[in-house]
């Protein structure tokens, strides 16, 4: 009967030796902690994501705590949040009524700016609001009508279930069916942010986070795009940053976290990366 | 193995039922694919059946409509449909010829030490991730064709066009090149005695002959083209539109599933299941096409 | 007339080829280009950080670890689905039916089986969005490939082999075991490695089963994204082409790697055999 136990032999060398090189993957290079409560799932908008994940950074130096974080967009961070899929959501727009009747909690942590972004070379600087709807909607079509040179405009907006979208749309007052057809959907900030910052026609809206030297910024009828004017409430352009759970799915371990951000401390860090802090 | 021996040993009798068991063993792992595909058919189907069964949607509206607005509830994927058309038809226009040319070159014209080393090389480029021909595509294919046609965007059906042919070509060429060489010497020795010039052999009796393999690269080609999904979001620009010429944007079924399958939820997360089935019958009926071709070419 | 026509599309077989070639080693080239300066020791073996170009160390380990899971599970299947396919099954309904399977499997694209595994690992199974969706999904997807190219080297073993090991009086196992497996080592080799290559550069699949979490895996229930998926995420959402290059000479490194060692494994194994 030995080629039974080759056989068996053979397979349990195949097995262990695939399993303990995983095995050794994971020691190697994952703290000691392998328990799982000691684990926060987050997942949601990809504004609110680079926030959570700088803070999410220094809590983890000093907590024994384990953050992942999904930048999935806003919608599908609220389905995930009320699923259970994810302990916590994170949203870049208010929560609908249907959400909230689903038993989910919203705490904001921070405010932040939406600003109209151009190519740098675009010598357009400052918009109206209603020129930023027009731009958007098609009715304006080339950049020659708002001051510029004479180059077509293309749109670039985020995608449909996007809570900077979301927010942006409602400010500015058009609807998702009246946006221009052929402008570029890109999924997330800082895809828009590289597509505006490769074409000299492109027009599209990102997180005051992700301004930076590619892009210039617009503004709104002479109106800087800065923390104070939001504060001030002179921009308008503006929505809260929030973590939703269920109350039933957060841990302690979450719970500390949300408390982490509000503290002075984590705030510290919402004004560093551009947001605005809750108080 | 009819009838077991009553007399058999112990250690027979085990043998016996190891030798029963295994084979059923073998039978259901054989059995996992069959599984696995009624799984994946089941559960596009019935996701994808939704809407239109349980939420009143109609199909031929979905299928003819051309809004896609999921915040306003309304699925229309014909601009897809028409995106993945000319995308994989532009594609084959470019991709086909090249790859088929190179392969004949490969197999029939090159020098030996060339094709030894050329040959590996591309064999090897099939199996490069196909996110790389678009990031490729997005860093230098848009912003050229942004530059030198003067366009508003370089996002367009041509760039996608661009960035699949490139990536069939491998494929193409590996596979046909294969097929080609396997041709026995006797058709071409025959074909030069009778007269032929060595081109002539090549695209009259060595290509000819080769057919059916040369069509499963063709098949395998436009299968990566059409299904490609990742790399063409990077060059696309997912536009809403019915592409009407080359500069256009677009958004092509797989890059629609793609994009909005991590926050759909609802009859929006089920509509992206039947654009699945839109994109698996494309496949089905591109399967279907080809092996009646090929049935043909046979006969 | 018949040698000028020859000799355009002599030229034209030729232009073709310079062509692909002209284009193939552009891409590669550029790659190379973009990424070389970032590749050092730390940019390998690194943790990442949101910041920077951070580490891809993660990224590899998922990568691994979506492998290891994937053919732990698919290997087996597969080989054993090609033995009864090749040895035992008789021709009829019931193997035609599993051959049409494999060979619909293998036209399926990949961001379908994304969308199955999406709902039916990650949602139905409740695995969520982790590594352990993503390897499953991928074990469906390398599972034919695995079958063909066992069934393929299994066709290769002489008749004789089977018969003289019979005639010794050994069962159908102990020669399946001893003579057939060993003589098909080649091409099942030749089939993993081919699987490994085809789950690495997989990306729409893992994306929607695995997730985007850049970070070092607890384990496999945590979501994580894999070289191939963070070179794509790189483009899309900084469009840094550096970054997304430097990931990408780490790809090219290792299929090609993978290529050379199924040649030398398939050569070696050949020679030992016969």
């Amino acid at each position: 009967m030995t080629f039974i136990r080759k056989t068996a032999i053979g397979l349990l060398v195949l097995f262990t030796v695939s399993a303990l090189s995983a095995c050794n993957n994971s020691n190697n290079k994952t703290d000691s902690s392998n328990d799982r409560t000691n684990r926060i799932s987050i997942s949601g908008s990809t504004s609110v994501g680079p926030l959570a994940e700088k803070i999410a950074d220094k809590y983890m130096d000093t907590n024994d705590v384990k953050i992942e974080i999904n930048q999935i967009g806003s919608s599908a961070g609220i389905t995930n949040a009320t699923s259970g899929v994810s302990e916590i959501g994170m949203s870049s727009r208010d929560l609908k009524e249907e959400e909230k009747a689903s038993g989910l909690v919203e705490t904001i942590i921070a405010y932040d700016g939406i600003v109209v972004v151009t190519h740098p070379a675009n010598k357009v600087k400052n918009l109206t609001m209603d020129q930023v709807k027009q731009i958007f909607t098609g009715e304006v079509s080339n950049w020659k009508e708002l001051g510029g040179e004479n180059l077509e405009i293309v749109v670039v907006s985020r995608e449909d279930g996007s809570g900077s979208r979301e927010a942006f749309q409602e400010i500015v007052g058009y609807s998702s069916g009246e946006l221009i057809r052929n402008a570029i959907i890109a999924s997330g900030n800082g895809n828009i942010k590289t597509t505006v910052a490769m074409n000299k026609h492109a027009v599209g809206f990102i997180s005051f986070e992700y301004i930076d030297s590619s892009i210039s910024t617009i503004d709104i009828s002479g109106v800087k795009a800065t923390a104070e004017n939001v504060l001030q409430q002179k921009y308008s352009l503006s929505r809260p940053f929030l973590f939703a759970h269920k109350e039933d799915h957060l841990t302690t371990a979450g719970q500390q976290f949300i408390e982490y951000i509000l503290s002075p401390e984590g705030q510290d860090i919402v004004e560093e990366v551009g947001a605005i802090r809750v108080k | 193995m009819s009838a077991l021996p009553e007399k058999m040993g112990n250690a027979n009798k085990k043998k016996y039922i190891l030798e029963g068991l295994s084979s059923k063993l073998f039978q259901f792992c054989a059995l996992i694919s069959v599984i696995s595909l009624l799984l994946i058919v089941g559960f596009v189907f019935y996701k994808g059946s939704l809407p239109f069964v349980v939420d009143g949607y109609s199909f031929i509206d979905f299928l003819t409509g051309v809004d896609w607005v999921p915040s306003e509830e309304k699925f229309g994927i014909l601009p897809m449909i028409v995106a993945s058309v000319y995308a994989t038809i532009g594609a084959l226009i470019i991709g086909v010829p090249v790859g088929l040319f190179t392969a004949i070159f490969l197999a029939e014209i090159a020098p030996k030490r060339v094709a030894k080393f050329i040959s590996p090389a591309v064999q090897l480029l099939a199996g490069i991730p196909s996110v790389l021909y678009g990031v490729f595509g997005l860093a230098i294919i848009v912003p050229f064709l942004q530059n030198v046609l003067n366009l508003p965007r370089g996002q367009s059906l041509l760039a996608v066009i661009l960035v699949l042919a490139i990536m069939m070509l491998p494929t193409i060429v590996t596979v046909a090149e294969t097929a080609i060489r396997a041709v026995p010497k006797t058709y071409r020795e025959g074909s030069l005695a009778l007269g032929a010039s060595q081109i002539e052999t090549i695209f009259k009796v060595v290509v000819p002959a080769a057919k059916s393999g040369v069509m499963a690269a063709i098949v395998l080609g436009v299968g990566r083209a059409i299904g490609e999904t990742m790399a063409v979001i990077l060059v696309a620009g997912n536009s809403l539109i019915i592409p009407t010429s080359l500069t256009d944007s677009l958004r092509p079924l797989t890059t629609n599933i793609a994009l909005e399958m991590g926050y759909a939820f609802g009859s929006h997360q089920n509509m992206l299941f039947a654009t699945g089935i839109v994109l698996f019958s494309f496949i089905l009926i591109l399967n279907f096409v080809l092996a009646k071709i090929s049935a043909k070419g046979e006969k | 007339m018949r040698t000028l026509k020859d000799n355009i599309l002599r030229g034209f077989l030729w232009f073709a080829a310079f062509l692909t070639v002209a284009i193939l080693v552009t891409i590669v080239g550029y790659i190379f280009m973009k990424g070389y300066r970032l590749i050092n020791f730390d940019f390998i073996f690194g943790d990442y950080s949101p910041t920077g170009h951070g580490g891809i160390w993660p990224m590899i380990i998922t990568t691994i670890y979506t492998i290891i899971i994937s053919l732990i599970i698919a290997t087996p299947i597969g080989i054993f689905a090609a033995v009864y396919l090749q040895e035992y099954a008789k021709q009829g309904r019931l193997v035609r039916m599993i051959r049409f399977a494999t060979e619909s499997l293998t036209g399926i694209p990949s961001i379908i089986y994304g969308l199955f595994g999406a709902v039916f690992f990650v949602t139905t199974l409740k695995l969520g969005m982790s590594i352990i969706s993503a390897s499953l999904t991928l074990t469906i997807i390398v599972l034919p490939v695995i079958i063909r190219t066992t069934e393929e080297s299994l066709k290769t073993v002489p008749n004789t082999y089977r018969e003289g090991s019979l005639a010794l009086g050994t069962t159908k196992l102990q020669t399946l075991y001893k003579v057939i497996l060993p003589s098909a080592m080649p091409g099942i080799l030749s089939g993993i490695i081919l699987s490994i290559g085809r789950i690495v550069g997989e990306s729409a699949a893992i994306f929607l089963t695995a997730g985007t979490v850049a970070a070092m895996p607890e384990g496999i229930f945590s979501s994580a994204r894999t070289l191939t998926v963070h070179s794509f995420l790189v483009t899309q959402e900084s469009g840094d082409i550096e970054l997304a290059s430097a990931v990408g000479i780490v790809l090219i490194v290792i299929i090609l790697v993978l290529n050379l060692l199924a040649t030398f494994i398939s050569k070696k194994l050949n020679k030992a055999n016969y």
